[in-house]
């Protein structure tokens, strides 16, 4: 579909003739926001949430297989770059969690007010740290 | 779509510097974007010294000082000085606001100014907002009823009723609020962005209204509404404290609630 606002980059000069308008600046000069930045981390961490999810199934189809492809799995998501990845998949997931949660409350109506947005913001980014840490230990400490 | 770099005629380049007169004792520095239909040449971005001490607080005046006293070229819209028409509407050391409401002692380093992020230039400081206009009308900002008013006087609202459109009526069109939002940029043509949602919802919220049902179904729309992903840079921005993010929210909420 043609974009409608292609006509109005066209401009005219003093002398009547037709110019190109500049499109002005907007990711290179905008302030990364509080706001902003939340939630282009809601969809990044989606979109690695999609991809970790292809490496989880992969994981389980492993499992499934056989005991040989199981134990390759186990030591690929053993190793240091696996730890890694893994490690980003979890907090992925409890940033996309606990952002989601604060998403269900402004569609039900709630914490519009910039002091509260500002707020769950920050208690997101806390409590997706704070989760992934206690996941992590409870993996490599209890378990 | 999404195009997260300029066009190749779009990219601003170094421009001249425009030092303080000697003897200035508070220099502050304006970057100031330059765009000249009648100059084949890239956007480029101006440098103005000004003496603090021989300036009024706000980048308004700074701006109105450049244009009297440096550079007479310098296009940008301005009119009532005190946050009331929106004409001075800005991207100010990063954000978007009204330069009459920014205080020059804000902005700690160098001010840098744009024009509203993601429009079509006229020149300089000045966007093209035709588009935006023209969503504004799309939402019939009028109010509509096929009961007539009262023979003997106006339609009347209860206490209750008329401060359901406090927050709403306030807004003065500058079109901060719309063109801060990162779906406005990649979408405008559609999405009709949160200055017009909000002015959609404060005819829809207004007791005398009665085309509540016309209204929604005009905006029943993936592009038009649903395109706002409550990034909230709307509210983090508008220069009057209101609250378009919540406007639209509250249409999103009829929307789900007439569905059953």
């Amino acid at each position: 579909m043609q974009d409608v606002r292609e006509a109005l980059m066209q401009g005219r000069n003093s002398a009547g003739g037709t110019v190109r308008r500049p499109l002005s600046p907007h990711l290179q000069v905008y302030r990364p926001q509080i706001t902003s930045t939340l939630s282009i981390l809601h969809r990044i961490t989606g979109v690695a949430l999609s991809a970790g999810a292809i490496l989880l199934s992969l994981w389980l189809a492993a499992a499934a297989t056989s005991s040989g492809a199981f134990s390759v799995a186990q030591a690929i998501v053993g190793s240091v770059l696996g730890m890694i990845v893994l490690f980003g998949f979890t907090l992925a997931l409890f940033y996309h969690f606990c952002n989601g949660i604060r998403h269900l409350l402004w569609d039900a109506g709630f914490g519009f007010d910039l002091p509260s947005v500002h707020r769950s913001g920050k208690a997101v980014v806390l409590a997706a740290a704070g989760l992934t840490v206690l996941a992590w230990l409870i993996g490599l400490v209890v378990l | 779509m999404a195009e997260l770099t300029l066009p190749k005629n779009s990219r601003v380049t170094q421009g001249k510097t425009y030092k303080a007169e000697p003897g200035a004792t508070r220099v502050k520095s304006f970057k100031v974007y330059r765009w000249n239909p009648d100059e084949d040449a890239n956007p480029r971005a101006d440098t103005y010294e000004i003496d603090l001490d021989k300036c009024g607080p706000m980048v308004l005046d700074a701006l109105i000082k450049i244009k009297n006293e440096i550079d007479p070229t310098l296009t940008f819209r301005r009119s009532c000085r005190e946050g009331i028409c929106g004409s001075c509407a800005m991207n100010i050391d990063g954000t978007n606001t009204l330069a009459c409401l920014k205080p020059i002692e804000e902005v700690k380093e160098a001010v840098n100014i744009n024009p509203l992020p993601h429009m079509p230039v006229v020149k300089d400081l000045v966007p093209d907002l035709n588009q935006a206009y023209a969503q504004y009308r799309s939402i019939e900002p009028w109010l509509q009823a096929e009961t007539p008013p009262p023979p003997d006087g106006e339609r009347k609202q209860s206490v209750e009723e008329r401060a359901e459109l406090d927050g709403l009526w306030e807004c003065i069109l500058c079109f901060c609020c719309t063109t801060s939002c990162p779906s406005y940029w990649w979408n405008g043509d559609r999405y009709l962005g949160p200055a017009v949602l909000m002015a959609a919802y404060r005819w829809i919220a207004d007791s005398r209204d009665e085309a509540t049902g016309k209204r929604l179904d005009a905006l029943e729309d993936p592009f038009k509404l649903y395109r706002c992903h409550t990034i909230m840079n709307c509210t983090q921005t508008c220069p009057k404290g209101l609250n378009p993010a919540k406007a639209i929210g509250k249409i999103k909420q009829m929307m789900a609630e007439r569905q059953g």
